[in-house]
This record gives C-alpha cells, structure tokens and sequence, in this order.
C-alpha cells in the first residue's frame, strides 16, 4: 500500500470517525446526567443541518447555523419538559422506547415539513470540487472544518465540564441525584440542560456535515445507529473515549475496503459492537467498577 | 335493523290504539321500502359504473425513498387521465385511476396489487415505480390476468417475457451498450463499475458485467456501497490507487450520484464519470454542483427536446408533455414521469383500438409499432414487451450546469 493510499484511506476514516464521535458525545452527555440512551440524537443532527438550509435562504451562512443550533437546543428543551420531565423514576427500558418513539416522531415531522428531497449547505469554503493538499493527499476542506469543529466542542466540554460551576453540578447529577438535590442543585434543570446541550452539540454536527454528506429527513437514524456503537465502543459515559472510539471504528470502516468488498462495510461496524459487547460491555475506555454502579 | 326495530315495536304494539297501531306500521313500511331500495342501488350501481368508467390502477412510489419517480409519474397520470376524461374519454367510457402510493416497499406493492386486482378489479395495472417491487409482483400480475404496464427499469422484467406485464422505459442493457459503445468511441477499455445494493444498482451491475466483454471492456474492479452511504472517499481512494482505470461507471440513485462524483473531483481524480439513466433530472446536477461538469449518462430525448429536428416525430410529442406538466404543476418534467405518460397512453391506445377487453387488449399492445412516446419510439412484439431499442438513448454530458448532447 503506497503512502498515498494509506493518507486517503486515514483521511476517509477520520471523516467518518469524527463525524460518529460527535454524535456519540451527544449519547453520553445526556446519559451522564441522566442514565437515558436518547435514541432521538440522531434527529437533532439532522434537524441542525435542515433547518440551517431553510435558514440561509433568508440569511447568511454563519448567521443562519446560529439559529439552526438555537432552534434544535430549544427543541430539544421542549422534549424534554414535555416528554421526560415528569415521569417519576422510569425504568430504562421505558425510557428507550419513548426515546425512540420521539425519535420516529420528529422524522415524520421532517418529513411533512422539508418534504423528502436531498439537500445540502453549500460547503464553507471553495465549492463540491476544491480540495487542498495534505501530507500528499488531496481532500476537501470541508473535513478540516469537522475536524475542527469537533475538536473545539470537546476541548469545551472538557473545560466545561471541569472548571465551571454548571458542569460541576451536571457531574453532580450523574454522580448520584438525591445527594446532589441535598446540596440544592435542581437536578431537574440539569436533566433539561444536558438535553439542551447534546442537541446543539448535534445540530452543530448537522450543520459541519451536510456539505459532504447531504441532509435528508431521515439521515439521522443511520447515524443514531453508529454513533449508539462509538458511545459504546469508547465506554458509555467517557466523551473522550467516545472520540477515540469513533476514531478507531472510522478508521477500521475506510481500511477494511483493502481487504473485503465494500459491500461489508457497515456489517464490520456492527460486528465489532458485537465483539465490544460480549468481551468488554463497559467499551474499551470506560471502567468495569463504574459500569456495575450503573443501571444500564 | 328493519327486522329488530320490528320485534321491539311488536311486544307493546298490541297495548296502543288502532291510530298509533297504523302510525307504527307505515313507519315500518317506510323503513322497509327505504332498505329495499338502498340494496337495490347497491346492486346495480357498480353494474351501471361499469358501463361508463374504465378502472386503471397505479402502484407507485408517490412518498418514501424513490418518490423522485413516483411523484412526477403520478402527477403524470392524473393530468392525462383528466385531459381524456374532458375530451370525452375512451369512446364515451370515462376513465377512473385508482392510485396507490406503495413508497417503493415491495410488501406493500404486492399487498396493494392483490387489492386491485381481486377487490377493486380494475383493468390494468400502471407501475410500479421500482424493478425491485415490479419484480415481487410479476406473478401476481400473470396469474390475476390483468396487464401490467411497468415504469420501472430492469431487464428481468420482460426477460423472461411474461403475456401480461410489459414495461415502458428503456432497457438497463440497452443503456449499458450505449455507455459501452461510447467508451469504445472514446477508447476506453478498462473500467470500475460501483452500484448502489438496490433493485436497480443490482440488475443494472449484472448488465454491465455482462455486456462488458462484448465490446471488449475490462471491469476491474466492481464494488457495490449501501444505498444510504453518506461518504465514498475510501472507495475511490481504492480505484484511484490502481492506475491502470480509465472511467468509472456508477449504477445507483440519489444521493450517492452526487457522493460519488463529489468525493472523485475532490481527490483529484479525473476520470471520465459514467452514470445511469437515473440520472436524467436536473436537480442532481444542482445538487452535484461543480463535480457534475462533465458526467455522461445516457437517456431519453426529453431532457432536451430543443436539439432535435423537427423531422424527429419524438420532438412535438415530448414538447406538449413537457408543456403541459410544466404549466399544470409548475415543476419541471423528468424522463421519470415520461414513462407513466407512455403508459398510460399506450393503454389508451390499445383500449380505443379494440375496447375494453383485457385479452384484446393485450394482443393489441404486442402488436403495437411506430408508438411515439416520450422514451422513444415503441415497436412491440410477443417476444419483446418493452418495443424500444438502444437508439431510445442518446448520451449526454452536462455542461455548465446543463444537459447537452455529448458529441
């Protein structure tokens, strides 16, 4: 394999990988705080991408993703008071099937708004052809730009996460609820936070992708589906090792061409949540003490 | 309910007087008269019905996935349907679609045949949009006897031929020549072939795999990606690595047209760019944007009726579709709802011909030459139930941002 097709073959991965991760991130921030896989995640990428395209019509690019990501935060906050918010103690089980009930809900509603053709931002920079040149191989600028993106949103988390009063109590939240509404954080606002801020992490998502890979009503369960097996893959819960694990799976997806058709292509990836799940259920990053602690 | 109304009334008919008793009786003989002639109407009516109106189902793919062939070809034959209904229909017998929308799901197709045929019983059956659901319900057309006029693509529609199904647009082998004798124009000889895993991508794979060696070209490598595939750069990192490629050909629907086209130009690699005759609709250009410059695919004369001369008979008739459609739904035609349009038409033809007897009917459609159509010109016979041939194709190439002939 020449070093050229090694570079392309990385480049496609990390595409795809980075693209998984950010999704994945989203799965694990509202599991952190509130123990739920939200099945939905995927449809707050795609509503980011959608409703950017609406929006630049009547405004320009930057402006347009702005309130793309604001609209999707506040869906997202309405799912949450209206849907989760006054269940009382739910089992997770419960949980799962109304997240995927919303999630099938919000594609119809995409469906009757957007209709069903294929659309697309236009790309940031240069147009469907321009490419740049990088370490011998030639891609478009529009991967720097996820690249990018993504590595911000989780240096942000991180920071987030660590060092502010907010993120300490979402912590709070997930480390254990009753003690932390003894400390006086309102963990019920937490819960509506962490979905807030998973669906702008995922319409931001929406919105870097559609110039390489279009936005359709239903681009979002495709990948629910894979981002479900990164979050898995780097440890539920673990947002860094949800960006390793999408890596890793990214880059596996684009070397397996060299070898099987590419036909097999999404049967490696389930295969190897597969393999995740009856070797090392906790992922390859999480740990196996914190998973017992844990309903799911 | 005449009767149970009855028992009631009779236990305490017995306590009123004579003037209340005759009251009850003729309220019971109005119910009575009313529920004779309710069942009487609802046995002649259909008789009646049938005299006048010619039942023409549809199965088409109007939502879901392959909506950018069902929309356009049902828009397509409720306009034609109500222009002959206006101008009298067929000789005096007003014409009645039932269309069903099958969002291009197999299961529903065949659901929805076994429904027209054996409940709604209509005379003929237009669609469906997809070969993959064509495929599911072939027998079920054969063994209903009721002539099926599909719009969908592949070969093993009519290949092997079966009395009552027939197709109208051109044939997936057919465009594989034509691609393959422009290659052989353009010196070409060796090749990579990517499809989509769908009905279409699969028989269209097979066609090219199968045709290939004929005009002496190598497939080098043949891939197939899954129809949703979002990125297909490592695949043409792949064929790019082996330099002895010339073209590609890629056999799929929307979106990876465009993936594919994108992801190539982006990593530099200029090649030729071959597509399908799915590809006839000017919205994948736009959504191709720059990397569409330069891809050549073959289909129907309507892309561009303009180019023609006017001694081609396929110009005016393609000119009042497009018309038509245009002004009536204010988007524009496709060769998608072209296929409908000939359908429907040829149908019509046959029915005015010989009336509305299906085995008639169906003799009178194999017999059929010189039908100008928007796909091409038809000439059917027993043995070949699709009457175009590889001249129903040019090749055409987009240039700045628009379909023009290749040359």
């Amino acid at each position: 394999m020449s070093l050229e097709l090694f570079t392309q073959y990385l480049f496609a991965g990390i595409t795809y990988g980075i693209i998984y991760a950010i999704v994945a991130i989203g799965f694990n921030i509202i599991y952190n705080t509130t123990g739920i896989i939200n099945f939905a995640q995927g449809e707050f990428v795609m509503l980011g991408g959608m409703l950017a395209i609406s929006l630049n019509r009547v405004m320009p690019m930057p402006v347009a993703i702005f309130f793309a990501v604001l609209v999707t935060m506040v869906i997202g906050a309405l799912i949450e008071i209206c849907f989760i918010r006054w269940l009382k103690s739910p089992s997770v089980l419960r949980m799962i099937i109304i997240t995927i009930g919303l999630s099938i809900l919000i594609r119809e509603a995409a469906l009757h708004v957007w209709g069903d053709s294929v659309r697309a931002l236009p790309y940031f920079i240069g147009n469907e052809i321009t490419s740049v040149s990088l370490f011998g191989t030639k891609i478009s600028p529009q991967v720097l730009w996820v690249i990018g993106t993504c590595s911000i949103v989780v240096v942000f988390l991180s920071l987030f996460f660590k060092f502010t009063s907010l993120g300490q109590e979402m912590r709070a939240c997930s480390a254990n609820r009753t003690a932390a509404t003894l400390c006086g954080i309102n963990t019920k606002n937490m819960v509506t936070l962490s979905f807030m801020l998973s669906a702008g992490i995922g319409a931001l998502a929406g919105c870097v992708v559609s110039p390489i890979t279009y936005t359709e009503y239903d681009s979002g369960t495709g990948l629910a589906i894979k981002g479900f097996t990164v979050a898995i893959i780097g440890g539920l819960g673990n947002s860094i090792g949800a960006v390793a694990g999408g890596l890793v799976l990214g880059i596996i997806e684009a070397f397996s061409i060299s070898l099987v058709p590419l036909a097999f292509q999404d049967a490696i990836a389930i295969s190897i949540l597969l393999i995740i799940l009856f070797v090392r259920p906790h992922g390859l990053f999480g740990s196996s003490e914190a998973a017992r602690l844990k309903d799911f | 309910m005449a009767v149970f109304t009855a028992q009631k009334e009779h236990f305490s008919f017995l306590n009123l007087n004579w003037r209340e008793k005759m009251k009850n009786l003729l309220t019971l003989s109005k119910k009575m008269m009313l529920v004779a002639a309710a069942l009487t109407l609802s046995v002649i009516a259909p008789v009646l019905a049938s005299a006048e109106t010619i039942k023409i189902g549809a199965i088409l793919a109007v939502t879901g996935p392959a909506s950018f062939l069902g929309g356009p070809e049902a828009r397509t034959l409720e306009m034609l349907a109500d222009q002959l209904n206006q101008q009298g229909g067929l000789n005096g017998n007003k014409v009645e679609l039932v269309i069903k929308d099958s969002g291009a799901n197999p299961e529903k197709a065949i659901s929805f045949a076994k429904q027209l045929i054996e409940e709604e019983k209509v005379f003929a059956i237009i669609g469906p949009s997809t070969s993959g659901e064509t495929m599911k319900i072939k027998n079920i057309a054969e063994e209903g006897k009721t002539i099926l006029m599909s719009c969908a693509a592949a070969e093993v529609i009519v290949n092997p031929v079966a009395k009552y199904v027939f197709k109208t647009p051109q044939k997936d082998s057919h465009a594989a020549q034509k691609i393959f004798e422009t290659m052989k124009e353009m010196g070409i000889t060796k090749i990579a072939v990517l499809s989509g895993n769908t009905g279409f991508g699969n028989a269209g794979k097979d066609q090219l795999l199968k045709s290939a060696p004929e005009f002496g070209i190598d497939v080098l490598i043949s891939e197939v990606y899954d129809k949703k595939a979002t990125d297909l750069s490592a695949v043409v990192a792949k064929l790019m690595a082996n330099k002895d490629i010339q073209a590609v050909v890629n056999w799929s629907i929307v979106p990876a047209q465009g993936i594919l086209a994108k992801n190539m130009r982006q990593a530099g690699w200029d090649v030729p760019l071959f597509q399908s005759h799915g590809f006839g609709n000017i919205k994948y250009v736009e959504a191709g944007g720059a990397a569409a410059e330069g891809i050549i695919f073959p289909a129907g004369r309507l892309l561009a009726p303009d180019v023609l001369p006017d001694s081609n008979p396929q110009k005016a008739v393609l000119k009042k579709y497009i018309a038509d459609y245009e002004s009536t739904y204010g988007e524009q035609a496709s060769t998608f709802g072209g296929h409908a349009f000939d359908a429907f038409k040829i149908l019509c033809k046959a029915i005015a011909q010989v009336g509305p007897d299906k085995e008639k009917v169906r003799v009178a459609i194999e017999n059929m030459k010189g039908f100008v159509g928007t796909g091409g010109v038809f000439n059917f016979t027993p043995e070949d139930h699709n009457g175009l041939g590889v001249d129903a194709f040019a090749m055409w190439t987009v240039k700045d941002g628009k379909f023009t002939i290749l040359k």
